[in-house]
């Protein structure tokens, strides 16, 4: 009855482990046959065991300066953080050369995507201008963008409408006689369907500039910078959404300023309100091309901005990733981007996994030695761990750009360790059960109960290790962060969902509850003493549940213990 | 059947047993000259630490039109132009070899490129040297660090709460300081370069020797459970049976999380001849052995001095020792 039922949650357990096995390599199967982009059936390898792509990035500075150490140095931090965003693929990124030959080296694994590109490359200096003069970008009528500020915006005239310039000096950022008759021929020559700035372009912020928005569509004279990106606090994108609640397809990007970029802002609203079409608009630029450009229509100082405007929900994630880690100090562009060769080689990876599985070998033989019988389930966990690894780690290298390189592959090989810790920390909680005088489907259970606490609250310290280490840290410690979570989740779900219910089964068999020589579970030292007790605990404990009694019979069955520890503590002199 | 499994049965109900707490004094001394063996080692054979290209930058050359010949040719030419030194070889692109060394002084540097033109047949002016800056760079060791110690709070916290009382967490950290120490001297004094990956190996421990004692800990918890107000054993007792009874376990877990790590550390680095897997599976070695040592004899022996001081234990203490005389 007590065993059919435990039977029954073994069963249960098993299906469930079968369950995850197929509905992993279900997806994975079909993504890779459906062609989903990045899915395959083996995991991917890191840039040390399979290589990648190299790209130079040369800073872009105005002729005669160069940049600086740190600029490089804060660059390579950024751009770090950026990749860092998009996955575990644990890039590599390092400055090359000095002075006026200085350029940032970034090695990813496998083939960086267009938006990976962007996302490395791009200087994402965000800026917040006033607008001062706009028009088409080409000669037809043309409406910029429904944005949440300006859900309905007016169709601005071509660009023939006559602009004042001036001579005298500004007053304020909005002041039109920001226009002088330079920076109008400008205007007047900008044809926003061809190239109209240079990679790596940097505007100087406290001068007007003429620009056009990412459609092309409208050119613009804009006011010196308000606000830019380095007072912003916290950048996140989300799916816009109707006053209803209801999607409506558009993404947006959510921007929180510090203390000062708050009064910067409110203080530009409180400016701009007033003022007539189009000088009420502020437009938002990133890298010098205008996102998008609301009217103001009330005063702002809640310190909150929503950017909207034709963004993806992958453009929308990326430019909150490049303006959460700020934008770079200086601008880049792309100088070479080659293949690069493994640093290690498939020679490498081959050894060790070649050493590995002669390692294993002698795990088979130890357990062989040690456990007898019982080896079977610990080898059968183990390749159980092996399994749900390989098919977690491709599945991840799919998902989150999860890249084994060789110091993964020894973080694996340790986690064998760990893992079989679990059943071997179990298997000995069993022993200790039978040599307290119980029969095996019993101790099975209680062993069971005991060894879980210890094992749930080992696995949580290193999940709490590896969950710390990869929120804080970055590149290749973050790689080892993910390695460890994922190995303790692994080593989890492989001793509940297969090394207990196996055990569980096993033990019904007379072969194991016999305590055959060759079980593994054969206690058979001089028990006379617990013979007694065993009777005893028979009667009052048949079942697992045994906590009531714990503490008392904790006593009686530690006497023995107790006396002959004391006994050889005695003779070690007690002082 | 086994001897050793009678000698796990002896070890449980208390036939024999080692004692762990009681000879504390002499495991301190001897974990005490260990370390500071191993904090004097790495400076006396090989000058301090090694650190790689990764955390200080180096010398980059890349040879155009080479990739032809190969990139095992560059690494015998560095390896007689520049003996004993970790060097990074890849190909880029289609033609070009790149080769990444420690940093070299303006006269190494001439003297390597000329000799990689010679071993790659191409003309000297193919050859460009260059400097390249850590990838490894302080930003990373600093996020690292900062991580590292968020992680050891929230560890000794999690553990205070769980064991219900905060000097586990002390002992615990007092082992994984012992770990770390021992394990970066030893590592040191082998001279092996200091790589990411060994770094990456020296993280994998302090997990490691995190959860070892966590697992034995569990047991003294179990065991010390009421024991103010037992007759017939000490606190530390209790502990020290606690120990004996999850040595086969220690002893087993360690044997099988090393065997592997062992295979690639003399049969990689030996038989084959593997350069970073002996540089991680050597700190592995070194510190699952070192992380299985200090369970039984820092963390828990420690422990067990922290503890039974405490009046309840003295206390208890008196009784038992009382009834037996």
């Amino acid at each position: 009855m007590a065993g059919s039922t435990s039977n029954k949650l073994a069963r249960k357990r098993l299906a469930w482990l079968l369950v995850i096995f197929i509905a992993f390599a279900g997806l994975i199967t079909t993504a890779t046959l459906t062609k989903v982009s990045g899915a395959t059936l083996v995991p991917q390898l890191a840039l040390d065991l399979q290589g990648g792509t190299q790209v130079i990035l040369k800073p872009t500075v105005n002729s005669g300066s160069v940049a600086s150490a740190e600029q490089l140095a804060q660059a390579v931090d950024i751009i770090r953080q950026r990749i860092d965003s998009t996955g575990v693929s644990e890039a590599q990124i390092v400055t090359q050369g000095e002075g006026a030959d200085a350029a940032i080296v970034v090695s990813i694994p496998g083939k960086p995507s267009d938006s990976t590109l962007e996302l490395i490359k791009a200087s994402a200096k965000l800026e917040f201008r006033p607008v001062l003069v706009t028009g088409a970008g080409t000669s037809a009528l043309v409406t910029s963008a429904p944005t949440k500020a300006n859900p309905n915006p007016t169709p601005t005239l071509p660009a023939s409408s006559p602009i004042a310039t001036s001579t005298a000096t500004p007053t304020d950022n909005s002041d039109l006689n920001w226009v002088s008759k330079d920076l109008q021929a400008q205007y007047e020559a900008l044809d926003c369907s061809k190239q109209f700035r240079t990679p790596g372009q940097v505007d100087d912020p406290a001068k007007p500039m003429v620009t056009c928005d990412r459609g092309r569509t409208a050119k613009f004279i804009l006011g010196p910078v308000e606000l830019d990106g380095t007072q912003i606090a916290k950048a996140s994108s989300s799916a816009v959404t109707t006053s209803a609640g209801s999607a409506t397809g558009q993404y947006a990007v959510d921007l929180t300023f510090n203390d000062a970029g708050k009064t910067s802002f409110g203080n530009v609203t409180k400016r701009l309100f007033p003022l007539t079409a189009p000088r009420n608009q502020f437009a938002v630029t990133i890298d010098g091309y205008i996102i998008t450009a609301p009217a103001i229509q009330a005063v702002i100082t809640s310190g909150t901005a929503q950017i909207t405007g034709g963004f993806t929900s992958d453009s929308a994630n990326a430019l909150s990733n490049q303006l959460k880690y700020g934008s770079l100090p200086i601008g880049f562009q792309v100088q070479s981007q080659e293949n690069i060769s493994a640093t290690l080689g498939s020679q490498q990876l081959q050894n060790g996994l070649i050493a590995g599985a002669i390692g294993m070998l002698l795990v088979l033989i130890y357990s062989l030695f040690q456990y007898r019988a019982l080896a079977s389930i610990t080898i059968g966990s183990l390749v159980v761990a092996a399994g749900l690894t390989y098919l977690a780690i491709t599945l991840l290298s799919w998902r989150m750009d999860y890249r084994l390189s060789l110091a993964g592959v020894a973080g694996l090989i340790v986690a064998i360790g760990i893992t079989a810790d679990s059943f071997i920390v179990y298997f000995e909680r069993v022993r200790d059960e039978l040599r307290d005088g119980r029969p095996l489907s019993v101790a099975v259970a209680a062993g069971w109960k005991r060894a879980w606490r210890t094992i749930l609250v080992s696995d949580i310290v290193s999940l709490l290790a590896a969950g710390t280490l990869y929120f804080l840290t970055v590149g290749n410690v973050r790689g080892f962060a993910f390695t460890l979570g994922l190995t303790t989740i692994i080593d989890l779900v492989v001793v509940t969902l297969f090394t207990v219910p196996l055990l569980s089964l096993f033990s019904n068999f007379k072969f194991f509850s016999s305590g055959n020589s060759w079980s593994g579970f054969e206690i058979t030292t001089a028990t006379g003493e617990r013979y007694v007790g065993r009777g005893t605990f028979r009667e009052v404990d048949p079942s697992v549940s045994r906590n009531k009694k714990s503490l008392g019979e904790a006593a009686k069955r530690q006497t023995i213990a107790e006396r002959k520890a004391a006994a050889n503590n005695g003779e070690a002199g007690e002082q | 059947m086994s001897k050793f499994s009678e000698f796990g049965n002896s070890l449980y109900n208390g036939d024999r047993s080692f004692n762990f707490t009681g000879k504390r004094k002499l495991w301190f001394a001897i974990s005490a000259v260990v370390i500071a063996i191993s904090a004097i080692l790495p400076f006396t054979l090989h000058n301090g630490f090694n650190f790689g290209i990764e955390f200080k930058g180096g010398s980059e050359f890349t040879i155009t039109g080479g990739a032809s010949k190969g990139v095992d040719l560059a690494r015998q030419t560095l390896s007689t132009s520049l003996p004993g030194k970790e060097v990074v070889v890849s190909t880029i692109g289609t033609d070009t070899v790149r080769v990444q060394t420690p940093q070299l002084s303006d006269t190494n540097s001439e003297a390597v490129r000329l000799a990689l033109a010679k071993s790659y047949a191409v003309d000297s002016s193919a050859v460009s040297s260059s400097f390249i800056g850590a990838s490894w760079g302080s930003d990373v060791t600093g996020k690292a660090l900062n991580g590292l110690l968020w992680f050891l709070a929230l560890a000794a916290i999690l553990m205070a709460l769980y064991f219900r009382t905060i000097k586990m967490s002390i002992a615990a950290m007092a082992a994984l300081l012992h770990d770390l120490l021992i394990t970066a001297g030893i590592y040191g004094s082998f001279g092996f370069e200091v790589t990411p990956a060994a770094v990456i190996g020296f993280l994998t421990i302090l997990g490691y020797s995190l959860y070892d004692t966590v697992v034995v800990f569990d047991k003294i918890r179990e065991n010390t459970e009421g024991v103010e107000h037992s007759a017939t054993a000490t606190f530390s007792e209790r502990v020290n049976l606690a120990i004996n009874q999850t040595l086969v376990r220690s002893i087993n877990t360690t044997v099988v999380a090393i065997l592997p790590v062992a295979a690639i550390l003399f049969i990689g680095a030996i038989v084959f001849g593997a350069g970073t897997l002996r540089d991680i599976s050597l700190s592995l070695f070194i510190g699952m052995l070192v992380g299985t040592y200090s369970t039984i004899f820092i963390a828990a022996p420690l422990y067990s001095q922290l503890r039974e001081k405490e009046a309840k234990f003295v206390e208890a203490a008196q009784k038992v020792l009382a009834k037996r005389d």
